[in-house]
């Protein structure tokens, strides 16, 4: 396997004298290989809570594929992407959408790149939806959450997918859970990141409870601190001063690691609820400094929720991911990897129905749209969206500090099924959850 | 009334925040005329260099307390080293030209810096969290604060006095001054304008270090820290006035205080507060709150 690595501006240099010979000698190889972009965030403050653990998951997924040692259900299903090596090339998305669509534009007119597998940020997502369907490229959202994907920007996609649910599940999930283990909490705030993630984690949040609990009253203070700002004191005397005991949170990253140091020197996990929806990305690297008894989710059966699942895969993939790099892998490396299993699933179904012989562009979306494929941790059912939009199990639980084990472990865990979180196929996120989310089978 | 209060503290904590991250990049441009973007960076090395040297001292058995001197040592260590580095290695060659060409030449440093912080300390975050525990917390108006964040009230009066006494009470402060006023006079009644900006770059990028080095037990110190840095210092620096350091501090203490108030009582206008007083005043005084009118040389 090739990878190549775009660490920063500081080798940008290296790197496009790097890029210019291995552009001819990825034509030379187009015949034999499938190039594959993976850009992730390798800088900025998006790199250590998803960027790199996503680099990390996938890089272990690809030379798993390109040996041919994937376990089971994946172990008879050959070497490569139907039989051709997976050439990697993994980049750096930060810098914004403008950047990252003239760069998908560069790999794709000048690099000879086949299909993308990548993009953690909801703004970069949008921006790159538009020019993959222009530009009539096979390109795989594993993690960007907004709604909005398929929703708004892309009603009728061809080239575009995305493995995994998107916020309102996440929503509809804490919801349910708050409703089921706090059912006489006397009302609820919040603490969002004021951007589109925070925004849309906290709208579908609040939708949902305004429909299971409608009676339990919502703060009119809820905050909005800057993404990235990184103090948040008076974001936490606003929220201790505040009558409602449970706060909702899609914080995430070093804002979320932050926000629990400074909470936890001034008492506030001993005050209030907490109810983080991302926090799996922090929860090994604090270890005791992480909240014990707060709600937590990782955006479906991911990371810490998928530390027992018992299957050849799963294990597999812990095994190997902790032993490279000293810490058990979190959600967006099981999401990044997942991303890269529906590209091997796409293909070598693809080229079943091809008579073994290597498939068409098209006939690689043909085998994704609709499909149901095995995940690291759970079943994938591509079938919202014109079956563009996955759609997997949820779970959220509470976290506790294993003494035994010396590490952090959920308890409390409650799983709800992909018809149960995710809104039917057709139907708008929003106008479903104000809807009273009608047709959920829970 | 305890909302009252409780706005007062969130607003002094956050305006010293703001204060201790810019007024080293104000200290620069009142001497050198020189819009420093690299001073995100000092301060991103500050809190790198900081939370290394706490780690490293707290897995010692030495007494707790000195751990604080971890904090005070990293700013050094960064400032002297950066600000020597940058000052003679870069902008002196650079002193000739138009102002847009050096700030275009901070701003490349920044870039580069930011990478080499990846080098050296790659991209897994960083805590330092052992000062901020050691201090623990305390009830005012029966709402808890911890004590690490309200001694950075105290450290930000201590550095704002200490730098405008070192101004106007010594002689170095007074030869400094004459710098500011007018570098080719000064030159030519024999003061040794180089060394006066040397020094004057090493102080500023100690200051810059220094606001990192103390932030770094209550964040999580993380690649791109830096960033929000350099946006916040302009935008206080741009509200006192470019080079005065009462300037930053009355900048700091609006924003600071305009802030919380925002947070306690109207939370979705936060974002918008900082921006709002500095297009305010830009507005009213473009020069910003305390700059000096200025002559122009013909």
């Amino acid at each position: 396997m090739k990878i190549l690595r775009k660490s920063g501006r500081a080798t940008l240099l290296a790197t496009g004298l790097a890029a210019a010979l291995g552009a001819t000698a990825g034509l030379a190889n187009a015949a034999e290989t499938v190039v594959m972009a993976v850009p992730t965030f390798l800088t900025g403050a998006g790199a250590p809570a998803f960027g790199v653990p996503a680099r990390n998951g996938a890089e272990i997924i690809i030379e798993a594929i390109n040996k041919g040692k994937l376990p089971a259900p994946y172990n008879n299903s050959g070497k490569g992407l139907a039989g051709r090596q997976i050439q990697a090339l993994i980049y750096d998305e930060s810098g914004g959408g403008v950047k990252q669509v003239a760069e998908f534009r560069n790999k794709v007119q000048k690099q000879g790149v086949d299909l993308f597998v990548g993009y953690i940020s909801s703004g970069t997502c949008a921006a790159i939806t538009p020019v993959a369907e222009e530009l009539k490229m096979l390109t795989i959202f594993p993690i960007c959450g907004t709604p909005r994907i398929f929703e708004e920007i892309d009603k009728n996609p061809k080239y575009v997918f995305r493995t995994m649910g998107h916020a309102t599940a996440d929503g509809v999930a804490e919801a349910m859970y708050v409703k089921a283990n706090m059912p006489d909490v006397k009302g609820y705030t919040g603490i969002n990141q004021n951007y589109a993630w925070g925004q849309d984690s906290w709208r579908d949040f609040d939708l949902a409870m305004k429909q299971l609990m409608p009676n339990v009253p919502v703060s009119e203070k809820t905050q909005w601190p800057k993404i990235f700002s990184g103090q948040y004191g008076a974001e936490i005397s606003a929220l201790m001063l505040s009558k409602e005991p449970l706060v909702h949170s899609s914080l995430w990253g070093g804002d979320l690691e932050a926000f629990i140091f400074q909470g936890s020197a001034r008492g506030l996990f001993r005050k209030k609820k907490l109810l983080f929806s991302v926090a799996d990305t922090s929860v090994y690297r604090l270890g005791k400094k992480a909240p014990a008894g707060a709600i937590l989710g990782a955006r479906g059966p991911y990371g810490i929720f998928a530390a027992n699942v018992d299957t050849p895969l799963n294990k597999w993939f812990r095994k190997v991911y902790s032993d490279r790099y000293s810490t058990p892998p979190v959600g967006g490396s099981y999401q990044a990897a997942q991303g890269v299993l529906a590209a091997k699933y796409a293909y070598d179904k693809a080229a079943s129905m091809n008579g073994g012989k290597f498939p068409s562009k098209d006939q690689v979306i043909a085998a994704l749209e609709g499909a149901t494929f095995q995940g690291i941790a759970a079943k994938v059912h591509m079938n919202r969206s014109n079956g563009h939009q996955a759609a997997t199990k949820h779970m959220i639980g509470v976290l506790a500090w294993d003494k035994e084990a010396g590490g952090p472990i959920m308890t409390k865990v409650q799983e709800f099924g992909p018809d149960c979180v995710m809104p039917p196929p057709g139907v708008n996120g929003t106008e479903w959850l104000k809807g009273g989310m009608k047709g959920a089978k829970c | 009334m305890q909302e009252l209060i409780v706005i007062l503290i969130d607003g002094l904590v956050f305006s010293s925040y703001l204060f201790m991250v810019s007024v080293g990049l104000t200290v620069i441009f009142g001497v050198m005329k020189i819009l420093n973007v690299a001073h995100g960076s000092f301060y991103a090395f500050g809190a790198y260099m900081s939370a290394t040297l706490i780690g490293a001292y707290y897995n010692t058995d030495l007494p707790e307390f000195g751990g604080f001197l971890a904090i005070f040592l990293a700013a050094l260590i960064i400032g002297v080293f950066f600000g020597i580095v940058l000052e003679r290695g870069l902008l002196r060659f650079l002193y000739h030209r138009d102002e847009h060409i050096i700030v275009l030449a901070t701003f490349a440093m920044f870039l580069v810096l930011e990478d080499v912080l990846m080098m050296i300390w790659g991209t897994d975050p960083y805590y330092a969290y052992e000062p901020m525990a050691l201090l623990g917390a305390v009830d005012i108006v029966e709402l808890t604060f911890d004590v690490y964040s309200l001694t950075l009230i105290g450290l930000a009066v201590i550095v704002g006095l200490g730098l405008w006494l070192g101004l106007t009470r010594t002689k170095w402060g007074k030869l400094l001054l004459a710098v500011i006023f007018d570098r080719e006079i000064s030159q030519a009644m024999g003061i040794n304008v180089t060394v006066v900006f040397t020094v004057t770059f090493v102080v500023g990028a100690i200051m810059g270090a220094l606001g990192g080095a103390y932030i770094a037990p209550t964040i999580s110190v993380s690649p791109g820290i830096g960033v929000e840095v350099i946006v916040l210092s302009f935008a206080v620096v741009v509200i006192g006035g470019m080079g005065s350091i009462p300037g930053a501090m009355i900048g700091a203490l609006l924003v600071g205080i305009s802030r919380a108030a925002a947070v306690h009582k109207f939370p979705e206008i936060e974002l918008f507060v900082i921006y709002a007083i500095m297009a305010l005043v830009l507005a009213i005084r473009p020069e910003g709150l305390f700059a000096p009118a200025q002559a122009r040389k013909i």
